[in-house]
């Protein structure tokens, strides 16, 4: 069995949890086996079933007031009792912080190889051999895994959502759930934002930005085209934007469809947080600037005159 | 209270990476570097040594690697941490790294261990978490802040889409990212010959034993030369007609 560890927000799931059904649904046919989709918090059971449209024909969810704080160790152990209970051979997670913050435990647990950051089709399931990337995108390996079990967890909009519609089982999985070793103090989630590994399009800033107030127009083409924002390194070490918003080698690693980059040189390290883009549009004074050698569509000049236009633009096409 | 920090030794972050025929990475003229998000966590480390008054005794930094590592160990030493250990063997994988570790720290008592959420070179994520489970105590990832008081660590982690802010009862790993620290503590030149005398313990393999190996490297494929067009009206005309992105 491949078994898939999804993530559900307010008890609704996203886009990441359907594509990681649907890359589990075709690792499951190279390896003639089926896919369980587990889903831990308070799911009704029509959202439940809506993982059987992209492959999963077992839904097995767990509910119990001890795992409204996501407690790594207490997650392990849940996840770890489906694991023995399906006879899980692969389990998979999403490249996120909850995905990477569990999966290294599941692994540890069962001796299992991980292997994060992947987002292509195993090349082969015996021996289990699959790509992934190295030295943050300037590279990328073929790793051969020699356990029995294996834990992978999925670059998010790497492999896409694929409808592949079965009957979707729901069971409903029993388990004493210790209490909580942690304590949340404070929480909070931005509502209505797109998620920046989420996104498909991205609109990021680099110093060419000039100044942190400059970003109206950054969120204005994010919004418009229903995007995320992201930066570059000098704008979150100058405290023009958070750091979550920062790509790059030491920040974020994404692959959206579009990278907006504006105002960014593109140094080797930023290039190596959105090589994986599908196409890079960069907007530069500078035509020597290293952006434009990663850049799919580019235009030379000042991003302060063009990004008003382009939001123009963008708005045209969309109405 | 002891503090352990993870560090792994990574090519310098503006490495043109090459590979020998595929199979290993040419270490030729590259230079060696603490792994950045390990270099921040042992400057929060320290930061919060100094902050306690005297109620985090020692922080030490951990190694998994060969001899040629210790120049680099020395600066983490240099950088202010109390000791150092290195355990006398190649990384393999995340999974043998980690084993390597708790193996060599599991009697030691260290009430948190610091790791970093990746490593720059194979960007695995899984050491902290991994020696966690080993040692069969709590984790907290994506940390991107942590503070010490009344004996009790609040730690900031982040999660998708948002953050929180926790109480944590030690002993724990911390996983962490940017902003637990903006810039790593550049060693001074007292730190620099006081690294010299700091102890820097070299302690054999557990020959844990790895469970992937990386049989062959590639390069991405170079790209075709980028299409500049004149304004956005062009810009958004290619990008929805021929890109068909928009």
């Amino acid at each position: 069995m491949i078994l898939i560890y999804t993530q559900n927000w307010d008890g609704k799931f996203k886009k990441l949890s359907y594509e990681l059904v649907s890359y589990g649904a075709a690792i499951a046919k190279q390896m003639n086996t089926e896919v369980v989709a587990l889903s831990i918090g308070n799911v009704a059971n029509n959202e439940l079933q809506s993982l059987g449209k992209y492959g999963a024909s077992k839904v097995v969810s767990v509910n119990d007031p001890n795992l409204s704080v996501v407690d790594n160790k207490i997650y392990a152990k849940t996840i770890s009792e489906a694991v023995n209970k399906y006879n899980a051979k692969v389990i998979l997670f999403a490249n996120n912080n909850e995905g990477k913050a569990i999966a290294p435990r599941i692994s540890a647990k069962f001796k299992a190889a991980l292997i994060t950051g992947v987002g292509k089709l195993p090349k082969s399931v015996e021996p289990f051999v699959i790509c992934k990337k190295v030295y943050t995108g300037k590279a990328s390996v073929d790793v051969k895994v020699n356990s029995d079990i294996k834990v992978l967890t999925l670059f998010q909009n790497s492999f896409g959502v694929v409808e592949a519609p079965v009957d979707a089982e729901i069971e409903t999985l029993e388990l004493t759930i210790d209490t909580p070793t942690i304590k949340v103090i404070e929480q909070s989630k931005s509502t209505g934002k797109v998620l920046l590994n989420d996104a498909e399009i991205v609109v990021s800033g680099g110093r060419g930005m000039k100044s942190g107030d400059n970003w109206a127009g950054i969120e204005q083409l994010a919004e418009i085209l229903n995007g995320g924002t992201a930066c570059s390194r000098p704008v979150s070490d100058e405290g023009w934007r958070p750091h979550g918003e920062h790509v790059g080698q030491t920040g974020k690693i994404i692959a959206p469809n579009v990278y907006f980059a504006l105002g960014i040189s593109g140094a080797i390290q930023h290039l190596g947080g959105v090589s994986n883009s599908k196409c890079i549009v960069a907007i530069n004074t500078d035509k020597e600037a290293p952006i434009f050698e990663a850049a799919d569509y580019g235009i030379i000049g000042d991003v302060h005159k063009i990004l008003p236009e382009l939001i123009e633009e963008v708005k045209k096409l969309k109405s | 209270m002891k503090i352990l920090v993870c560090i792994s030794v990574v090519p310098d972050t503006t490495t043109k990476v090459k590979f020998i025929d595929g199979k290993e990475f040419d270490k030729a003229g590259v230079q060696w570097i603490i792994n950045p998000w390990d270099e921040l966590a042992l400057t929060r480390a320290l930061e919060l040594k100094e902050a306690s008054a005297g109620k985090i005794e020692k922080i030490t930094v951990v190694n998994v690697g060969a001899v040629e590592a210790e120049a680099t160990i020395r600066k983490a030493l240099a950088m202010g941490a109390d000791e150092a250990i290195r355990i006398n063997t190649t990384a393999k994988d995340t999974f043998s790294v980690a084993g390597e570790i708790s193996e060599a720290i599991k009697d030691q008592g260290f009430d948190v261990i610091f790791s970093g959420i990746e490593s720059s070179d194979f960007n695995g994520v899984g050491v902290g978490g991994m020696i966690a489970e080993i040692l069969d105590i709590q984790s907290v990832s994506a940390v991107s802040g942590i503070d010490f008081a009344d004996d009790v660590f609040k730690v900031k982690r982040d999660i998708d889409g948002g953050f929180e802010m926790l109480e944590v009862k030690a002993p724990f790993v911390a996983t962490v990212q940017k902003g637990i620290a903006i810039d790593p503590r550049i060693p001074n030149m007292r730190g620099i010959m006081m690294a010299k005398k700091k102890p820097l313990n070299v302690v054999e393999s557990a020959n844990c034993e790895p469970l992937s190996e990386y049989v062959q490297y590639e390069m991405p494929k170079p790209k075709p030369p980028v299409k500049l067009v004149e304004n956005a009206a062009e810009l958004v005309n290619v990008l929805h007609n021929e890109a068909k992105m928009l």
